[in-house]
Parts: structure tokens; C-alpha cells; sequence
């Protein structure tokens, strides 16, 4: 078995198009004596899905947070502005005693959309709920509700989304539903970052996978290239994965 | 920050147990107060055995009737009576807990008041099972007989000086139904200078009789003192009252209203400032607000203002309905209204700090309401009642808080009770020092 090629902490320039929508370097954050986030950099390209996988307390969710500024860093830079990047946080940021259509207009509003009704409109569209605008989120399924936060990330049209476990608490059906969504907002040339700990996932919706361990990023490239890496063709991403944390002592 | 302020006015709408509550509550608190004020402290209930028969219910004091009766309804007046015939059927009553207490008056109480050899008695009979109600039962019945007593004294006082006068000036008096002239001495000391006048230059009868216009004129003198030697006896103890603090003008109708008012006023704007910060950890909406839609400090003022606006109408709601029970005086109305935004403001910005200490809607609500009641006990704690370095302590930990200075700016602004702008300063300095620690609090929400 040969050791992985790739270096850690350096993310290779996209393929899928020349300008990255989204670019961070060196970023760090401490949280006490513990590193969360090392020298983590990264660069998306436009109409590109990044999985963002990794064990436990790999610092996944640090590294989200960062970007979408919700969580400033020690160290590093980050290309856009909070502003300008779409960001659906893990836990649904709603709020329950509105509706679907009151919670798209409230944020729509604080967005400065210019166009708050045709945006609740096409997002409701798009999140496939027209028919349950008027209901309270409180009512709504696990999944509808996360169709609802990703509407609301999507709300100022932004080249770049953030999704912290997207996926987390979804049964099968939904789960298959939010990746055709997704899907449709790559297609449409959106930058699509998101963390998962479900590996398999990230094998089939991810065109390029970012490896985090211990808060440094130890691979990136797409799921083919993990397991060719690690030289274990035919068994599996997720045996190739386990393989390639255990060989670096994870 | 208009959107955030109507969503949250929004989701007060769609919650109506929790603005059922904090509109009903104060509502309860004045109408509880209001009724208390106009309907007076509850009369003891007293078993009366009067003894003397109606003919003896008069006194004569120097020729001077004085009907006895009129105090007896005095005393009627401060307690529930209930009339009986019998001492045993007084003790029955009492010990079977259907009277307080009884008031037993011998039949022949006139007579040694009449005589005043010795002193009169009445027997009280009380039951003291409950040691509160026997405090009202002896304080009721003892006041009544000491103002009885104060009474009486007079009425002997003046007859007394009435003597004196007669004996110092000489006239007219009648007892046991004869009439009976007295010279008295500034008439004797004239006739005794007449009588020396026509003695022999040599006689020694002069200097006799010069030794008696003396003593006369000695005696007329010192007994022309005796009006105020004798009012003083009759009322040894005047009270002059000063006020030290607070104002003459302070009711106890309007600082139970001011009370009232602030701690509805806390109540209200604590829990509501908490609650609606910490719903907004709670729906994981906080982090979501501050990446650029909104700053934290605009959420903080956002949030402090609408509790505040909100509990302020409820003040001024609760005020017009206490208006009704008590006499307050609207013109001094906007002064109302400046006292309470004030105070709502401070409790606010203390709410804010509190929801910024927590992670949910429940333990913010449970937090403030832990916090609200020992701060309004500490600054009720009344001077004199405990040590003095302890009193002091309970006013220094006050004042970090807005109960006592919003208290101190009601009462000033319902009845002039003290000065307004010292409160509203202190008001104002709590609103941004806590409004600090609510801000600092933010950094690690989320």
C-alpha cells in the first residue's frame, strides 16, 4: 500500500472553472490550547459540490462557520464577505410561531432583497412548498423545515452555499429530494460546500471531497482519487476513507 | 431593524398564553390593590356585655353632664359588636371562635368614674389562637379605651379649673343642690388691705394682717399658673411630626399604586426583554442574524426597546385603572409616563442581560423571575428593622438594580413624594451599565 500523495493543508486549484467563487487560506482557529482549524485552505469553483468529510471533532463545522462569518478565525483570509455567501447552519434557523412564507419575507427583508415577494415566491417554488406557505414551521416535518433553511440561505441569489450536514435528520425519501435540489442549484452554476459525516453521501453527491482531520486538511480531490490514493481499488470510498485516517494515525 | 421588531410583534401575537399573561396579571395586581384601598382594613369581630343601665350612662362633673354613651359608640365604630346579655354567653362566643374577643363593662363604671376614688375597670376576654387577630382585638380595644381615657381627662381637667378659678376669684357654686358663695382670694386680699388701711398706724394687728394679704396675694398669683400646669397633666406628650425624607405629600394610596405599578412594570419587562432574546438562540436564529443582516448591538436595542414600549403601555393601562379606585391626579400624567419609561428601560436592559445569560425561552423566563423577587424584597426592606450596616447593605445592593430608583421615580411622579430627575438619572445610568452587560453577554451567544 502506498501512502497518500496528497499534502496536507493545500487544496489543488479547481478544474471546473478558472475563476473560484470561493477562496480561504491558512485559516485557524484555538479554541483553548486545542486547535480546531489549522492553516485550512480551500478554492471553489462556480458550479461546484465540495464534501466536506471527516471524523468526529475533525473541525468540520468550525470550518463552515468560518467561512460563512459566522465564526471568526484566528488566522486566514477568506475571499467574500458573509454577505455574500448563502449559509444553511446545521440546526434549522427558524422560527416556529411563523410561517414558511413569514420566515422567507422576514429574511428576505433583512437581506435587502429588492424584490421580497417574487423572492419568497420563487423560493417557495424552488423548495417545492408552495403549498405549505402559509403553514407554521413548527408544523412542518423534519425535512421541510430543512428545505425551508436552505430557501432562506438561497434567498439573496448568492454564488456560494454553505451547508453544515445538510442531510442530518432527513429520512431516505427527503434526503434523495434535498440532493435533487442541490443538484439543480449546481447545474445553475452555484458553488455548493457542504460538511457531512456520512461518507457514502459524500462519494455520491460530492465532485470533489476535502478531507479534514484534527482541524488540518490532510486530503482533497474526488472520491476516485481518495481510493486511488490509498491504492485500495474495488473495496469501497468508505473502507478507502478509514483506511486513509488510520494509515495517518487517525 | 422595523422588521425585526415586528416579527417579534408577530410572534407575540401567535402566543397568546404568554400575552395573556403579562396582560392579565398587572390587570389582577391593580384590580386586587384598587379593591384593598377602597375597602379598608377588616373590623374585628367583638362580643359587647354593657352592663350599665341606660339612666347611669351620664356622669356629672362639676355641674357638667357628660354622656358616656358617646364613647362607647366610638369604640362600636372600630369593631364588628355583637351584643349580649351575659359574661358566660361573652365566653361562649369567644371560645368557640365566633367573636375575637369580648368587652365586658361592669355596671358600675360611671359611678367610680363619678366618684373617681378609684379607677374604673372593663374586662377583656380575647382568644388567642391566632396571634394576629388577638394583636388586633387588644390594639383596637385599647386605643379606643385610651382615647377614652385622654377624653375624660380633659373634661376632669376643666372642672378642676373651674375650682381653681372660683377659689383665686371668688363667685358661686353648687353642690348636693345648695348654692354655696366663695370669696376667693383676690376679693379677700382687697378686703384684708381695707381692714389694714383703718388700723392704728401703731397697732400691731397690721403686721398680722399684712403677713395674710401677702400669703393671699402669693397664693392668687401662683394659682393663676395653675391653667397651664393643668393642661399640661391632662396632655403631658404632644407630637410634633417632622419629615426627614420623602414628602409630606406622600399617600399611602399612591406609594401602593407606585408599588404596584414597578413590580408589574419588572415582572413584565423582564420576563418579556429575556424571553424574546433567548427565542432567538432558541430557534437558532441569533447566528444566522448577526453575519451581516443585523449587529448585535442593533438586536440588543431591538429587543430592549420592544420590551420596554410593550411593558410601558401596560403601566400606563394599569395606572388608568388604578385612577379609578384612588385618587390620582392626571394632569400629572406625563410625569407617569416619564417615571415608567424610564424604569422600563432599566428593567429591559436587566431582562436583556439575563436572556443573554441563557440558552432558552424557559430559563430565561425562570431566571428572571428568580432575580426579580429578592431584588423588590431588598428594596422594600423598611429602615429601623435592621441593623444599621445591614440596611445599608440591602440599599447599596438596591441600587444596582431598577426596582428601588423605578419605585423612588413613581412615587415621585404620582404625589411629589421626593425629586424625580435623581431616580431617573440613577434609571439612567442602570440602563446602560446593564445594556453593557447584555452586550457583553452577546460576544458568547449563540
Amino acid at each position: 500500500m502506498t501512502q497518500p500523495t496528497t499534502r496536507p493543508g493545500l487544496d489543488p486549484a479547481p478544474t471546473v472553472a478558472a475563476r473560484p467563487a470561493l477562496e480561504a487560506r491558512g485559516v485557524s482557529k484555538r479554541y483553548g490550547m486545542r486547535w480546531a482549524l489549522r492553516e485550512a485552505s480551500l478554492s471553489v469553483a462556480r458550479g461546484e459540490l465540495v464534501g466536506v468529510i471527516g471524523p468526529n471533532g475533525a473541525g468540520k463545522t468550525t470550518l463552515l462557520s468560518i467561512l460563512a462569518g459566522e465564526t471568526r478565525a484566528d488566522a486566514g483570509e477568506v475571499s467574500l464577505l458573509p454577505r455574500e455567501i448563502g449559509w444553511v447552519p446545521q440546526q434549522p434557523a427558524l422560527y416556529g410561531r411563523l410561517t414558511v412564507a413569514e420566515n422567507l419575507r422576514f429574511f428576505a427583508r433583512l437581506e435587502r432583497t429588492p424584490d421580497v415577494d417574487g423572492a419568497v415566491a420563487r423560493m417557495l417554488a424552488q423548495a417545492g412548498l408552495e403549498d405549505r406557505a402559509n403553514d407554521r414551521v413548527e408544523a412542518l416535518s423534519g425535512g421541510n423545515r430543512q428545505r425551508v433553511n436552505v430557501a432562506i440561505g438561497l434567498l439573496s441569489s448568492p454564488e456560494v452555499l454553505l451547508l453544515d450536514e445538510p442531510s442530518t435528520a432527513l429520512d431516505p425519501r427527503q434526503r434523495e429530494r434535498l440532493w435533487e435540489f442541490l443538484r439543480g442549484l449546481v447545474e445553475r452554476g452555484t458553488a455548493i460546500v457542504y460538511s457531512t459525516h456520512n461518507v457514502q453521501e459524500a462519494e455520491l453527491h460530492a465532485d470533489r471531497v476535502l478531507v479534514l482531520a484534527d482541524g488540518e486538511v490532510v486530503h482533497t480531490g474526488s472520491p476516485r482519487d481518495l481510493e486511488q490514493a490509498v491504492g485500495t481499488s474495488g473495496v469501497g470510498f468508505e473502507a478507502a476513507f478509514v483506511e486513509f485516517l488510520c494509515r495517518r494515525g487517525h | 431593524m422595523r422588521w425585526l421588531f415586528l416579527k417579534d410583534l408577530q410572534i407575540l401575537r401567535r402566543s397568546p398564553l404568554l400575552v395573556g399573561l403579562l396582560v392579565g396579571y398587572p390587570i389582577v395586581v391593580a384590580l386586587l390593590i384598587g379593591l384593598a384601598l377602597t375597602r379598608g382594613p377588616e373590623r374585628p369581630r367583638v362580643a359587647i356585655y354593657n352592663q350599665v343601665s341606660q339612666s347611669d350612662r351620664t356622669l356629672n362633673l362639676g355641674g357638667e353632664s357628660v354622656d358616656t354613651s358617646k364613647y362607647a359608640r366610638q369604640l362600636y365604630q372600630s369593631v364588628d359588636p355583637v351584643r349580649v346579655q351575659s359574661r358566660d354567653e361573652a365566653l361562649e362566643l369567644v371560645r368557640g371562635g365566633e367573636v375575637l374577643g369580648a368587652l365586658i363593662i361592669p355596671p358600675d363604671i360611671t359611678t367610680k368614674l363619678q366618684t373617681g376614688l378609684e379607677p374604673a375597670t372593663v374586662e377583656v376576654l380575647y382568644n388567642a389562637d391566632d396571634p394576629v387577630k388577638a394583636q388586633i382585638v387588644q390594639d383596637t380595644i385599647k386605643s379606643q379605651v385610651q382615647d377614652a381615657n385622654a377624653a375624660l381627662t380633659r373634661r376632669f381637667t376643666d372642672v378642676a379649673l373651674g375650682y381653681l378659678r372660683l377659689i383665686v376669684a371668688g363667685g358661686d357654686f353648687s353642690f348636693l343642690g345648695r348654692q354655696f358663695h366663695v370669696l376667693g382670694l383676690g376679693p379677700a386680699e382687697r378686703l384684708l388691705r381695707g381692714t389694714q388701711a383703718e388700723l392704728p398706724a401703731t397697732s400691731s394687728a397690721r403686721r398680722d394682717v399684712q403677713q395674710v394679704i401677702d400669703f393671699a396675694q402669693l397664693a392668687r398669683e401662683n394659682l393663676d399658673l395653675s391653667d397651664e400646669v393643668l393642661a399640661s397633666v391632662s396632655q403631658p406628650i404632644h407630637v410634633d411630626a417632622h419629615v426627614v425624607r420623602g414628602a409630606r405629600s406622600a399617600t399611602l394610596s399612591s406609594f401602593a399604586v407606585a408599588l404596584a405599578v414597578t413590580v408589574s412594570l419588572m415582572f413584565v419587562t423582564l420576563l418579556l426583554a429575556a424571553g424574546i432574546l433567548a427565542l432567538e438562540r432558541e430557534e437558532n436564529a441569533f447566528r444566522r442574524l448577526v453575519r451581516g443582516l443585523v449587529s448585535r448591538t442593533g438586536l440588543l436595542a431591538e429587543k430592549v426597546g420592544l420590551a420596554a414600549a410593550c411593558s410601558l403601555l401596560v403601566a400606563l393601562l394599569m395606572l388608568a385603572g388604578l385612577a379609578l379606585f384612588v385618587g390620582l391626579d392626571p394632569a400629572r400624567a406625563p410625569l407617569w409616563a416619564l417615571a415608567a419609561s424610564a424604569g422600563a428601560l432599566a428593567f429591559a436592559a436587566m431582562g436583556a442581560a439575563i436572556g443573554a445569560l441563557t440558552r432558552d425561552v424557559r430559563a430565561a423566563s425562570l431566571l428572571a423571575f428568580m432575580v426579580s423577587l429578592p431584588i423588590a424584597f431588598l428594596a422594600l426592606v423598611p429602615s429601623g428593622t435592621v441593623a444599621a450596616g445591614l440596611y445599608e447593605g440591602t440599599r447599596a445592593v438596591s441600587a444596582l438594580f431598577p426596582f428601588a430608583p423605578s419605585l423612588a421615580a413613581l412615587r415621585a411622579a404620582l404625589d411629589g413624594s421626593g425629586a424625580l430627575l435623581g431616580p431617573l438619572a440613577h434609571l439612567l445610568v442602570l440602563t446602560l451599565v446593564l445594556g453593557g452587560a447584555a452586550r457583553l453577554g452577546l460576544r458568547r451567544f449563540g
